[in-house]
């Protein structure tokens, strides 16, 4: 491995650290009471927005979802003002207005995130169509899960983004629950991917734990996108270790299964693949020790500590 | 541009067709994008020969998918485009509702002010051409329950060309609501670059004895029995709201504290009608100048008939309006 992959590697580990360490923070802080609502927390997905965003060119677009808060971290978000956003605080990227499930930051690309399951999926596509009109040679990235797969708007938007051409990557994060419905369940067919073929674009099925396979094949579809070749429907199987929201008490599946995806912890795989490359313990803990430690910081400037203002 | 402004007759059609093609002129970020909208030249043919004006990038005719239509207008909104979307049969917007009610109408507050959402929804409603109950329905009140989208219904062709350029130009959502009986009646409609705007009612007929407020198709049934009326001594003041939101009240309220006594008028169905909206705002401003209890007239509860005579009997007929005007001056 030469030293511009292994500094890319290093900086896919330090995001997914990020991203694990805030979300996991996050679910202290409710316990504590400082944020209310709900969250739905990333935790085990990290492999598939670093690996997704790194795709991307700085000023390429994104959607997201009520999962959202790893893509925004991907995609270059501050966390201070993710934190905020999540306290409803002025200070957050949407004024406090959006919360948790609907951010946005429009200055560096990040065309929002949703409530509504497959919701952001047509207006996505309708970025896509812009940038294709405006003559640029933009990118939209679309985050969506397995349950969104199965909405109307994923059916109607995929076929018109296939006839029209448009410059979309559609990733679909199949974690194997939409909430408590197991995609046995929801899903006549083994893979999600294999839907791209009833549109006429191409389809791909890629492990969501390998963050480095998900970077590969996202790419491709991002450059065939970019050349004006159309969208691409990329499948990434993951897992998410913890529950749907704050109030799951996980009866759908069971510990072991979930102790068999820990095995394959995309910080756990990508760790042990630069240990290979020579990385130290000591040198993992330093760039783990880095993101603690941004991570701290967010939850001063939210006041994390502190009474919460509300946005006015 | 020239200031010569000439007033001339067209047609309602013809005139929203003059707002599109001078906006569309006038900037380039305007595009068309709807089922048979093209080609077609649209179902009730308004977008005719914009194709061939425009070309495929700019008059879009897509598969049939309302929701990811309404959609894609509001993603492309994002990146500075003006897209009007139009959806065939007001009833058939029921399959972009999520769309327009939990998308477009709440990003720009959402996102804490990030982006505006400059979508105009364009839709015929309206019965009386025996379409049956899926093609003949008027849904507006719906939508002055959605915070976040203007809710325009023009009566004549020089509002309907004014009203849309106020549209195309507004920041926000926009339902723009044709009415099919309307397509073919003609009016004066300045050459000009004029715009209506938003919440600002019209005085179609000026009188003391009771208010009637109307609009879209039944604005013009209204006007043609308060002329009848006019001749045996009875003066009915016709107000047109023009817009539903933002609603004009104060020239409504105005109205009623010189009349005392009022009619509304629309033709979706009465309960929960925008006569309810309206009835209960007058309530509200000018409560101590009736005279007389408000009466309401809207389509009874109940789907609208393919069989004429049934429809008919469902929808407010001119008699039913007459009726409702007498027996609040007695």
């Amino acid at each position: 491995m030469n030293r511009v992959e292994l500094e890319q590697l290093l900086g896919f580990l330090y995001e997914m650290l990020k991203i694990r360490k805030f979300e996991e923070r996050l679910n202290q802080l409710y316990d504590e009471g400082y944020i209310q609502g709900t969250i739905h927390l990333y935790v085990g997905q990290e492999g598939v927005a670093v690996g997704a965003c790194a795709a991307l060119r700085e000023d390429d677009y994104i959607t997201s979802t009520h999962r959202g808060h790893g893509h925004f971290i991907a995609k270059g978000g501050d966390i201070k003002r993710i934190l905020a956003e999540i306290r409803g605080l002025e200070e957050g990227y949407c004024r406090g207005r959006g919360g948790t499930q609907h951010m946005a930051d429009f200055a560096t690309g990040h065309l929002g995130s949703n409530g509504i399951t497959g919701g952001q999926i047509p207006v996505a596509t309708g970025a896509a169509l812009a940038a294709k009109m405006r003559g640029r040679d933009h990118v939209v990235l679309c985050f969506f899960g397995d349950g969104a797969a199965n909405e109307g708007v994923f059916h109607e938007s995929l076929n018109m983004a296939a006839v029209w051409e448009l410059p979309i990557v559609y990733v679909c994060e199949n974690n194997l629950y939409a909430m408590s419905t197991p995609v046995e369940a929801a899903f006549k067919t083994k893979d999600i991917a294999t839907r791209a073929a009833a549109y006429g674009m191409p389809g791909c099925v890629v492990d969501g734990m390998d963050v480095i396979a998900v970077a590969r094949d996202v790419r491709e579809a991002v450059d065939r996108a970019r050349q004006g070749k159309g969208p691409t429907l990329v499948e990434c199987k993951t897992y998410r270790f913890l529950g749907h929201s704050r109030s799951d008490a996980r009866i759908y599946r069971t510990r072991q299964e979930e102790e068999a995806w820990k095995e394959r912890d995309p910080i756990k795989l990508l760790s042990e693949k630069l240990a290979k490359e020579g990385l130290t313990q000591d040198k993992l803990n330093t760039i783990e020790d880095r993101a603690m430690k941004e991570v701290d910081e967010a939850v001063e400037f939210a006041g994390g500590c502190a009474e919460t203002v509300l946005a006015k | 541009m020239s200031d010569d402004t000439e007033l001339r007759e067209i047609t309602y059609r013809q005139a929203i067709q003059e707002a599109l093609v001078e906006e569309m002129e006038a900037n380039p970020d305007v595009f068309l994008i709807g089922e048979d909208i093209g080609v077609y030249g649209g179902a009730f043919a308004v977008t005719k020969g914009l194709l061939d004006r425009f070309g495929p990038e700019r008059v879009i005719d897509t598969p049939m998918s309302e929701a990811a239509t309404v959609g894609l207008a509001t993603g492309a909104s994002f990146l500075g485009m003006r897209p009007v979307a139009e959806i065939m049969f007001m009833d058939f917007v029921t399959l972009a509702m999520d769309q327009i009610v939990n998308h477009a109408t709440k990003f720009s507050f959402m996102y804490g002010g990030q982006t505006n959402v400059p979508l105009v929804v364009r839709t015929p409603c309206g019965g009386w051409r025996g379409y049956g109950a899926t093609h003949s329905q008027s849904l507006e009140a719906w939508f002055l329950h959605v915070p976040g989208i203007s809710v325009v219904m023009p009566s004549t062709p020089h509002d309907a060309k004014g009203l849309l350029k106020t549209a195309l130009r507004s920041e926000g959502p926009v339902l723009y609501v044709e009415h099919k009986l309307l397509y073919g009646t003609r009016g004066g409609v300045f050459t000009n670059n004029y715009t209506v705007p938003f919440g600002d009612a019209a005085v179609r007929r000026e009188g003391k004895h009771v208010t009637v407020v109307a609009y879209s198709y039944l604005a013009t049934q209204v006007i043609a029995i308060a002329d009848e009326l006019r001749r045996t001594g009875t003066e009915v003041e016709v107000i047109d709201p023009r817009t539903l939101t933002p609603l004009d009240i104060d020239t409504i309220a105005n109205s009623v504290k010189k009349t005392g006594r009022v009619v509304l008028v629309e033709e979706g169905h009465e309960t929960g009608g925008v006569c309810a909206e309206i009835g209960f705002q007058i309530m509200e401003h000018a409560y101590e100048y009736l005279d007389a209890p408000m009466k309401r007239v809207a389509a009874g509860n109940t789907p609208i008939a393919c069989n004429r005579s049934l429809e008919n009997a469902t929808l407010p007929s001119s008699d039913d309006i007459r009726n409702a005007i007498l027996s609040v001056l007695h």
